[in-house]
């Protein structure tokens, strides 16, 4: 479903340093990923090629199908459809409620109007906000905002949902909370690929673990099963 | 529908800003308008000027009435020819006392000689024109001399170029002004944007989707403001008039429709460089 084949990534302004350095591996449909590392390790990089946001120096990376080397622009829009991409920071729109933010993500690709409030229901009973539809960001708390985040993720029944450190701006019962929501997610049969520094919530799963260090693979836990991994 | 929508309700979103974007395409097209409310003006004084531009060619003693009318006839079928005039003695002698009335004394009967007056049509009146045609009255045999004011023709057409290239770059350097400004206004309206733009992209919207409310918001902007500047413009012009009594000419429907229609084009440009400008960033 999702594959990386020797990525190299450099970005022009960073001198020639690479962001990730021949990078390979393979992501099965439905499953959990995590990535780790410090900060400048190459993990948000790796989210930004799988939704094509960059494309890699050298190497390729497919997506459902979708070849980093052939995807037009106007192809990728098409792509993001069938993801889902949630940030650290929400990204909501301040001025709407919950449901004008989760509908909006249906109104840009052209969902019929008249489908726009049930699935719009649908997505916001998932992640457990039916009752706060009408509220705007500021009137909820973290954990309830990065929930609408996942809505608007899930609205459009993606096969895999990218979290870029999802849980990085939560207290420790958010993060708990949004992470059972991604393992029912995930049950649900939708692939999770999440960045995270929570060592701790890794550790307390059997998920697949990608560990990276200076642009390189240097942990995979499907070729090493038990997970040993530092903090930073 | 729904980029019509957004359009609408980002005027609802932020109405401070919009109402500063449509304010500052108005004033920036207030000074495009009365720039060329001057322009206007000037080259209708010219035009008016130039319709006086004649030939004047005099008739020897003794050329009867049906000679000049039959040569008269053969110099109205001239391309270049709008009418010809013809002025018998009697006529010329009348027209001098009424044009020179301090030497109404001094005129005797058949003191002035007959002439033939060549009008010209619009577009034939330039120095090289007026002279071909001067000289090809002079062929006839019984005109004696040919005035056509040579000096004072050249110095109106160099008057009317200079006017015309002054008012080719002023135009286009208020032009340029007015595009800088309405694609800085609606520059402020996409970075105010960015987030949702940002969010539109990473749900699937194609550009032309993003693009579209912006460039319709950016439209009707350029509308709002080229209306307001074209309604400035007719206050300034009523304004002039009455408190300096001039008589000033203001544009015909067309022209002021087109001026609209400029400025909702200009929006429309402003947005489609910004917003383009923007997505090509993140």
């Amino acid at each position: 479903m999702i594959r990386f084949d020797n990525v190299t990534k450099i970005y022009p302004r960073a001198a020639g340093a690479s962001a990730l350095r021949n990078v390979s591996f393979r992501i099965a449909k439905g499953e959990f990923v995590f990535l780790i590392g410090p900060s400048g390790a190459g993990k948000s990089t790796i989210l930004k090629l799988l939704y094509l946001d960059e494309r890699p120096t050298s190497g390729e990376v497919r997506v459902s199908g979708y070849s980093s080397l052939e995807t037009s622009q106007r192809e990728v829009a098409k792509l993001r459809r069938r993801l889902g991409i949630v940030f650290q920071d929400f990204q909501l729109l301040e001025d709407r409620t919950a449901e004008a933010n989760v509908a909006f993500a249906l109104q840009v690709i052209g969902t019929p109007a008249a489908a726009i409030p049930g699935k719009v229901a649908r997505a916001l009973t998932q992640v457990g906000l039916a009752s706060k539809a009408t509220a705007l960001p500021r009137e909820l708390s973290g954990g309830e905002q990065q929930r609408v985040a996942f809505a608007r993720a899930l609205v459009n029944d993606p096969f895999v949902l990218i979290a870029d450190e999802p849980t990085g701006n939560l207290d420790e019962r958010a993060t708990r909370g949004i992470f059972q929501l991604l393992r029912e997610i995930n049950a649900s049969g939708t692939a999770v690929v999440m960045a995270t520094h929570d060592l701790e919530l890794v550790r307390s799963t059997d998920y697949r673990c990608i560990e990276l260090n200076h642009g390189d693979v240097v942990f995979d836990s499907v070729e090493a099963p038990k997970l040993e991994v530092e903090a930073d | 529908m729904l980029p019509f929508r957004t359009a609408l309700a980002a005027f609802r979103r932020a109405p401070l800003l919009s109402a500063l974007s449509i304010t500052t395409i108005a004033f920036s097209l207030f000074a495009f308008g009365l720039f060329g409310l001057v322009a206007l003006n000037i080259r209708d004084a010219l035009q008016h000027i130039e319709e006086r531009v004649e030939i004047r060619a005099f008739v020897a003693d003794g050329t009867t009435v049906e000679k000049l009318t039959v040569a008269s006839e053969e110099i109205a079928r001239f391309p270049e020819v709008s009418k010809v005039d013809v002025v018998t003695q009697a006529e010329a002698l009348d027209r001098a006392r009424k044009e020179l009335g301090e030497f109404k004394d001094v005129f005797e009967s058949e003191f002035l000689p007959a002439s033939l007056d060549v009008h010209l049509k619009p577009g034939f009146r330039d120095p090289t024109t007026v002279s071909k045609v001067a000289e090809r009255l002079r062929g006839y045999d019984f005109v004696d001399d040919v005035r056509f004011g040579e000096e004072w023709i050249t110095q109106l057409y160099r008057l009317r170029n200079i006017a015309g290239v002054a008012g080719l770059t002023l135009g286009l350097a208020f032009a340029c002004v007015a595009i800088i400004i309405i694609g800085a206004t609606i520059r402020m309206a996409v970075l105010a944007r960015a987030r949702e733009i940002a969010i539109m992209r990473l749900v699937g919207a194609t550009d032309g989707f993003i693009r579209l409310p912006f460039l319709i918001e950016g439209a009707l902007k350029g509308l709002l403001g080229g209306g307001l500047a074209l309604l400035m413009t007719y206050l300034a012009m009523r304004v002039l008039e009455q408190y300096l009594h001039f008589e000033t000419a203001f544009f015909d429907r067309r022209v002021a429709l087109l001026g609209v229609l400029f400025g909702a084009l200009m929006g429309l440009m402003g947005s489609a460089v910004s917003v383009g400008r923007h997505l090509r960033r993140i």
